[in-house]
C-alpha cells in the first residue's frame, strides 16, 4: 500500500493527496493498493510537480493499523505527524 | 564589531534582489526547481522535512544586539517563534515559507546579515574562538583574520564550485576551542621568535563519513600572506579535489590520497607563484581589519570583586553558575559568560523569540552590545563586569537560560536529526533530552566533572559525534533507530577521532549505556582531577566494553528466561 505525498512548493509543508486534492493531514490519504492505483497517484505526482504545486514528489509504503493509517519508515511517520518533540520556546514575561 | 562599508551593503541588497527575482521566478513557475534548487542553496535556503530551513550566517559568531533583536523578529514573524543555533555558529530556522525569502532576506540585510555561503559547495561561513579577543590566554584575536577570510571568499569567483564544501576554522590561542583541526583549513594564531604574528596552517581535517584530523603543513605562515596562502591551499584543491564522487570530493580525501607532504609541497608551489602578487596583504589593510575587533572601553568595575565574592557567599546555586559558565576575561574586572541553552531536557541550541530578544536586552545593557555564538551551541556575553554578574545571572534564570552546565555531560552537542532533517536517519534531540534528564542532577554532574557529549542523526556528523568525549551516531537498521556509541574523541589542540566501542543501542537502551560508560569512567579513574578523556587515554575502551556488553548480555539472557 502506498499514498502519495510531497512538499507544497509556496511553504515547503508536507502534504499528502487526497481524494480532495492536497492535503497536510495523512489521515486523509489516498491509498493505492494495486499497481495501477500506484501507477495513477504517481502520474497525479508529476503532473503537480510539472505545474510547480508540488517539490519532493514520493511514494511511500503504509499500512494499516487499527483502522489508521501508518508509514512504514520512521522518516515517514515524522514528517506526516510533525517533530516528536515540545519545541515552541516558553513564552514569558521576562524583560529588563 | 566589523561594519559593512558601501560596498557590503550594495552587496547584499543587490543578492537579496537578485534571489527576491529568482523566487519569484520560481513561484510565477518560469523556474523548474532543477533550475532553482542551486539558486536557493546558495542562498542559504534548504528543504527539509516539514518545511523549507533558512541558515543565517553569523560570520565567526560574534552579533550585536540589535542583530539578535533581529532575529527573534525574523522568528516571531516568519517563523514559529524560536530558532535553532547551530555548530557552525549559525542560526536555523525550521519552518519559513519561500514566499517570505525575500522579506527574511531584506529584514537581515537591514543589520548587516545574510545567509550567502550557508550551503553549496564553495568556502562555508568562517568560524572562530567564541571567546575571541577575550580569553586571557589567548595571543591574538582570531576575528580580523577570519573577517578578512570572509571579504576574500564571498562570491569568490574561483571557489564558487569547488569540488565540496568548504569549511575553515581560526583559533587565536593555543588552546583550541574552535575545532581547527576537523576543518578543511584549521589556522592557529601564533607568534614567531621575532614577535610577528602569523599562523599555523592545518588542512584535510573532517569529520562525516570519514573522520580525519588534519595534518599541519605549515609552522608559521606571517600574517599578510593568509590570503595568498589560502589560495593556494583552494587552488590545489580545485584543481585535483575528486569530482567523481561526492563522498571522495572533500580536501580530507586529496590529503590522504596524496600524502600531506606532496600536497603539501603543491601548496608552497602555488604559494611562490602568488605570494608576491596583490593577495599579499598590506600591513594597513590588516591593522584597519583589526581595528573592528578592538576591545570596548572597559569602565574599571572593581569593586565587584568584592560584591562578586558575596553574591557567591549568599547564593550556592550562583556560585556554581559562576564557577562554571564564566571564564576569565583579559580585563581583571570582567569575565566573559557562556548562556547554556541547554538547560535540563531542553532541546540543544534552541532559543524562542522571547531567549533571543532576552539575550540581546542583556548584551546591550551589560555586555557592551555584544553576544557570540559557540560551536557548541551555547550564547555568550564577552565582557560582563564582576559587579554585573548577579544582575546578569537573575535576569537568566527565569528565562531558564542559566543552567550551570557548561562543559559537563548535558551541555550536550546535537543536531536537529530526524525530527527536522531530510539527511538524517534517526533522532538526535529527544535522546539528548533524555540523557540530560538521567544526569539532571547538578551535583553529579560537577562530580563527573568535564563531559563532552555529541550526538549526530546521521553519518555527516553535524552533531560533531566522532570528537564527542563519548559521541553518539544515530543509524536506521532494518526500520528502527539504532544509536553507535564513540569514546574518545575530542576537539582541542590534542584532537582526536572517537573509537567505535561495539554494537549499537536501541532508543530505549541508550541512555542506561551512557550512564553505565559514565559509572565506569568514575569507577575507574585515579581521582577527581583525571577527567573523563584522560581516562580514557589511559584506560582504553576495554573496561568499557567489557560493563557495557557483559551487562547487554546479562539482560539478553534474563529476559530470554522470563
Amino acid at each position: 500500500m502506498k499514498v502519495l505525498t510531497a512538499n507544497r512548493l509556496t511553504d515547503g509543508e508536507a502534504q499528502f493527496y487526497s481524494s480532495s486534492g492536497w492535503v497536510g493531514e495523512f489521515q486523509k490519504s489516498e491509498v493505492a493498493d494495486t499497481a495501477e492505483a500506484e501507477s495513477r497517484l504517481a502520474t497525479i505526482g508529476a503532473l503537480a510537480y510539472a505545474n510547480n504545486e508540488v517539490i519532493d514528489v514520493n511514494l511511500i509504503d503504509v499500512v494499516r493499523k487499527d483502522g489508521k493509517l501508518h508509514a512504514l519508515r520512521l522518516r515517514e511517520r515524522i514528517r506526516a505527524e510533525g517533530p516528536t518533540i515540545e519545541y515552541v520556546g516558553k513564552s514569558a514575561a521576562w524583560g529588563i | 564589531m566589523y561594519r559593512y562599508d558601501e560596498f557590503d551593503k550594495n552587496f547584499v541588497a543587490a543578492r537579496v534582489a537578485e534571489f527576491s527575482d529568482q523566487v519569484a521566478r520560481r513561484l510565477s513557475g518560469e523556474l523548474t526547481e532543477e533550475q532553482f534548487r542551486p539558486l536557493r542553496l546558495m542562498n542559504g535556503v534548504y528543504l527539509q522535512l516539514h518545511a523549507y530551513m533558512l541558515r543565517v550566517a553569523i560570520p565567526y559568531g560574534t552579533l550585536s544586539s540589535k542583530q539578535m533583536h533581529k532575529l527573534a523578529h525574523i522568528a516571531r514573524v516568519y517563523d514559529r517563534g524560536y530558532g535553532h543555533f547551530t555548530t557552525r555558529q549559525n542560526l536555523q530556522y525550521n519552518w519559513p515559507a519561500l514566499k517570505d525569502m525575500p522579506a527574511v532576506l531584506a529584514e537581515l540585510a537591514e543589520v548587516e546579515m545574510h545567509a550567502l555561503q550557508t550551503s553549496g559547495n564553495c568556502i562555508r561561513n568562517v568560524t572562530a574562538d567564541h571567546f575571541a579577543g577575550v580569553a586571557a590566554d589567548e595571543i591574538a584575536d582570531p576575528r580580523p583574520a577570519s573577517e578578512i577570510l570572509r571579504q576574500w571568499s564571498s562570491i569568490h569567483p574561483e571557489f564558487s564550485y569547488l569540488p565540496r564544501k568548504f569549511k575553515i576554522a581560526v583559533t587565536g590561542a593555543a588552546t583550541d576551542r574552535a575545532a581547527i583541526q576537523v576543518h578543511d583549513i584549521g589556522l592557529q594564531v601564533v607568534k614567531n621568535d621575532k614577535g610577528e604574528l602569523g599562523f599555523v596552517v592545518y588542512v584535510g581535517g573532517g569529520q562525516g563519513r570519514t573522520p580525519m584530523v588534519a595534518k599541519k603543513i605549515r609552522d608559521f605562515l606571517p600574517e599578510q600572506d593568509l590570503l595568498a596562502y589560502c589560495t593556494a591551499i583552494l587552488r590545489v584543491y580545485n584543481l585535483e579535489g575528486r569530482r567523481d564522487n561526492k563522498y571522495k570530493a572533500r580536501i580530507k580525501i586529496l590529503v590522504h590520497e596524496m600524502g600531506t607532504e606532496e600536497l603539501r609541497q603543491a601548496v608552497e608551489t602555488e604559494f611562490d607563484a602568488l605570494r608576491d602578487s596583490e593577495l599579499k596583504l598590506p600591513e594597513s589593510d590588516i591593522r584597519a581589519i583589526e581595528s573592528y575587533f578592538s576591545l570596548p572601553d572597559l569602565a574599571e568595575r572593581a569593586a565587584g570583586h568584592g560584591t562578586l565574592a558575596a553574591a557567591q557567599k549568599a547564593n550556592s546555586n550562583f556560585a556554581a553558575w559562576v564557577q562554571q559558565n564564566t571564564i576569565a576575561h583579559r580585563h581583571p574586572d570582567y569575565r566573559a559568560v557562556t548562556v547554556s541553552l541547554k538547560p535540563i531536557g531542553g532541546i540543544p541550541g534552541d532559543a524562542s523569540a522571547d531567549q533571543m530578544d532576552l539575550l540581546a536586552d542583556i548584551a546591550s545593557k551589560y555586555s557592551y552590545d555584544e553576544l557570540r555564538v559557540s560551536h557548541e551551541q551555547n550564547i555568550i556575553f564577552p565582557h560582563i563586569a564582576l559587579d554585573d554578574l548577579k544582575a546578569v545571572y537573575d535576569l537568566l534564570v527565569p528565562a531558564e537560560l542559566a543552567t550551570a552546565n557548561a562543559g559537563l555531560i548535558s551541555d550536550i552537542i546535537a543536531c536537529p536529526g530526524l525530527d527536522y532533517c531530510a539527511l538524517a536517519n534517526a533522532r538526535s534531540i529527544p535522546v539528548a533530552q533524555k540523557i540530560s534528564e538521567r544526569f539532571a542532577d547538578m551535583q553529579r554532574q560537577r562530580d563527573i566533572g568535564e563531559l563532552k557529549l555529541k550526538i549526530s542523526g546521521c553519518i555527516n556528523a553535524c552533531g560533531h559525534h566522532h570528537v564527542g568525549h563519548i559521541g553518539i551516531l544515530g543509524v536506521e537498521k532494518k526500520g528502527e533507530e539504532l544509536y553507535q556509541i564513540t569514546l574518545g574523541g575530542s576537539a582541542d589542540e590534542n584532537t582526536s577521532i572517537g573509537e567505535i566501542i561495539g554494537r549499537g543501542f536501541g532508543p530505549d537502551e541508550i541512555t542506561d549505556a551512557i550512564e553505565t560508560v559514565v559509572e565506569t569512567y568514575l569507577a575507574n579513574r585515579l581521582n577527581a582531577d583525571e577527567n573523563f578523556l584522560a581516562a580514557y587515554r589511559r584506560l582504553g575502551p576495554a573496561p568499557f566494553k567489557e560493563i557495557l556488553y557483559a551487562q547487554s548480555v546479562a539482560t539478553s539472557l534474563t529476559n530470554s528466561t522470563l
